[in-house]
């Protein structure tokens, strides 16, 4: 039954330095379904995959509203994003009650990755498992940040999570460095062909997907589904025509994510065998 | 618990300070405030200073209590040390720092310990000027141009008449030490002792302290009473 006899507890060190329980959390959020973030200058966009538990259920909310200015995307064990977007929202409440102006997205971030931590230093806690895409426009303009179970946060140009995010990252990574110049329009049109890349041979439709925006001049919301529909018919008419140089884009695509995905699965095997890091710390995300 | 007898409430001030007049202009904010300490209605103190710079953007007036003054200042100055533990680029602004107070002191009277203050806020940040007033029950406003206590109603008049946004700042110097002349004409709590203090984008200045020229020859100043019967 136990493969590692490091990792029944939150604070029981591997020799190698490793906490497993906190790897195991972040494992959680690789589980869940696909939520991808990008930004320009001006602009962020949250999108995720939604998938429904079985035929006859509905899918969960995977975008959730914090303030005006802020929003997040979830992707893991939804319960704990909702409390974690609850404890957000009064945070904000709070702040703008005693400043009467919107809590800085950075510090939002920072107080919610403390909360995170403190779940990674106690033998009677366990860590969130959920991994949150914080989307939010401030004084110093727009950012997006990833919050992860261990405690650490980071910036993001553009970022995904969850499962098969893989190939949406893939996406992203060859097109961020246009982000910063796009119209929210390209901005939305990218967060959906990187949703599509994380869907399993799904087609993109606007019931398997939910987009959020918050932007210079526009409170955050998230996007009803005619909209996303129609926006999803547009680009893929557009997409038709250009066939041409399209196709070979998503045959390279389909070629990575297999590679991707098995190998992600193995380390994350590996992991629980507690061989050797490979490459980079494995606290590093 | 406490019961009522025991608990310590400021039930009236001790050592007060008098008005404050600012007023916004060209390229920020304005403020001026003697420099007395009424214990009472004797002039206790001279040299009491009423305007304090707030962090990069702000700055505040306050008159009453001198003590509450001082409490207000630790707050404020442990609020500015949390936001600047930060680290982050993001700093509170003149319009964060008057609605903290707004809180603080409403918070207060609600507690039936009020500070014994009216405070006046100003500052600029990015560009925006701000300029807003707080009192002891909490009551609250932004304005061009505010002033606390007996400048209420000798001070603000003037204002309205000869205040336009597009002052500068030797204009509002003058039109400010025309407010406090007539304050320290009148206001019998007014010390001939007054400081200005200017913010703009580049940082807060309070400047030393320097007395305004005055004339006390007039024949109604010379014989107050005449004409006023039953007067002594």
């Amino acid at each position: 039954m136990f493969r590692n006899q490091y990792d029944t507890d939150v604070t029981t060190w591997s020799p190698a330095g490793r906490l497993f329980q906190v790897e195991y959390a972040m494992e959680a959020v690789k589980q869940g379904s696909a939520a991808i973030g990008l930004r320009s200058k001006t602009h962020v966009v949250l999108a995720c995959v939604n998938k429904a538990n079985s035929e006859l259920s509905s899918h969960q909310k995977k975008i959730f509203k914090v303030d005006d200015h802020i929003g997040v995307a979830i992707a893991g064990l939804t319960a704990d994003g909702r409390v974690l977007s609850r404890y957000m929202r009064s945070e904000c409440i709070n702040y703008n009650y005693t400043y009467e102006s919107p809590l800085p997205v950075g510090r939002l971030v920072v107080q919610l990755a403390d909360k995170a931590q403190v779940c990674t230093q106690r033998s009677w806690k366990r860590p969130y498992g959920v991994g949150l895409l914080v989307a939010g426009l401030d004084e110093s303009g727009a950012h997006l940040y990833y919050n992860c179970p261990s405690g650490n946060y980071f910036e993001y140009q553009a970022f995904a999570i969850g499962s098969r995010s893989q190939a949406a990252k893939t996406y992203l990574e060859r097109r961020f460095n246009n982000f910063t110049a796009s119209s929210r329009e390209d901005l939305i049109k990218d967060a959906l062909i990187a949703t599509r890349e994380s869907l399993q041979g799904e087609k993109l439709r606007s019931s398997v997907c939910t987009i959020a925006v918050v932007g210079v001049g526009e409170p955050f919301h998230i996007l009803d589904q005619e909209t996303v529909q129609q926006l999803i018919d547009t680009f893929e008419i557009v997409r038709e025509e250009e066939s041409a140089p399209a196709e070979p884009e998503v045959a390279t695509e389909q070629d990575a994510a297999p590679d991707q995905a098995p190998g992600a699965d193995q380390g994350g095997a590996e992991n629980q065998g507690g061989a050797e890091p490979q490459g980079g710390s494995p606290m590093d995300i | 618990m406490d019961s009522v007898s025991e608990s310590q409430r400021t039930l009236y001030p001790y050592v007060t300070g008098s008005s404050v007049v600012a007023i916004k202009f060209k390229d920020g904010i304005l403020m001026a405030a003697d420099m007395g300490g009424s214990y009472g209605s004797t002039l206790r103190y001279k040299s009491v200073e009423r305007l304090k710079p707030i962090g990069k953007h702000s700055l505040l007036g306050a008159s009453g209590e001198i003590s509450d003054f001082q409490e207000i200042m630790r707050y404020l100055d442990e609020l500015i040390l949390n936001d600047n533990m930060w680290d982050d680029g993001n700093s509170l602004g003149p319009k964060e720092v008057h609605n903290y107070l707004t809180r603080v002191m409403y918070n207060r009277r609600n507690k039936f310990n009020p500070l014994w203050n009216s405070l006046v806020l100003g500052g600029i940040k990015k560009g925006q000027k701000y300029l807003g007033t707080v009192n002891m029950i909490g009551i609250n406003y932004e304005d061009n141009h505010v002033a606390t206590g007996l400048g209420n109603h000798l001070a603000r008049p003037i204002l309205r008449d000869e205040w336009n946004e597009n002052l500068s700042f030797e204009e509002g110097v003058r039109l400010l030490e025309k407010c406090m002349r007539v304050l320290l004409y009148r206001d019998r709590s007014a010390v001939n002792k007054i400081q200005i203090s200017r913010i703009t984008e580049e940082g807060a200045t309070v400047f030393p302290p320097y007395s305004l020229k005055t004339y006390w020859e007039f024949s109604a100043f010379k014989n107050p009473t005449v004409g006023a019967e039953g007067s002594w």
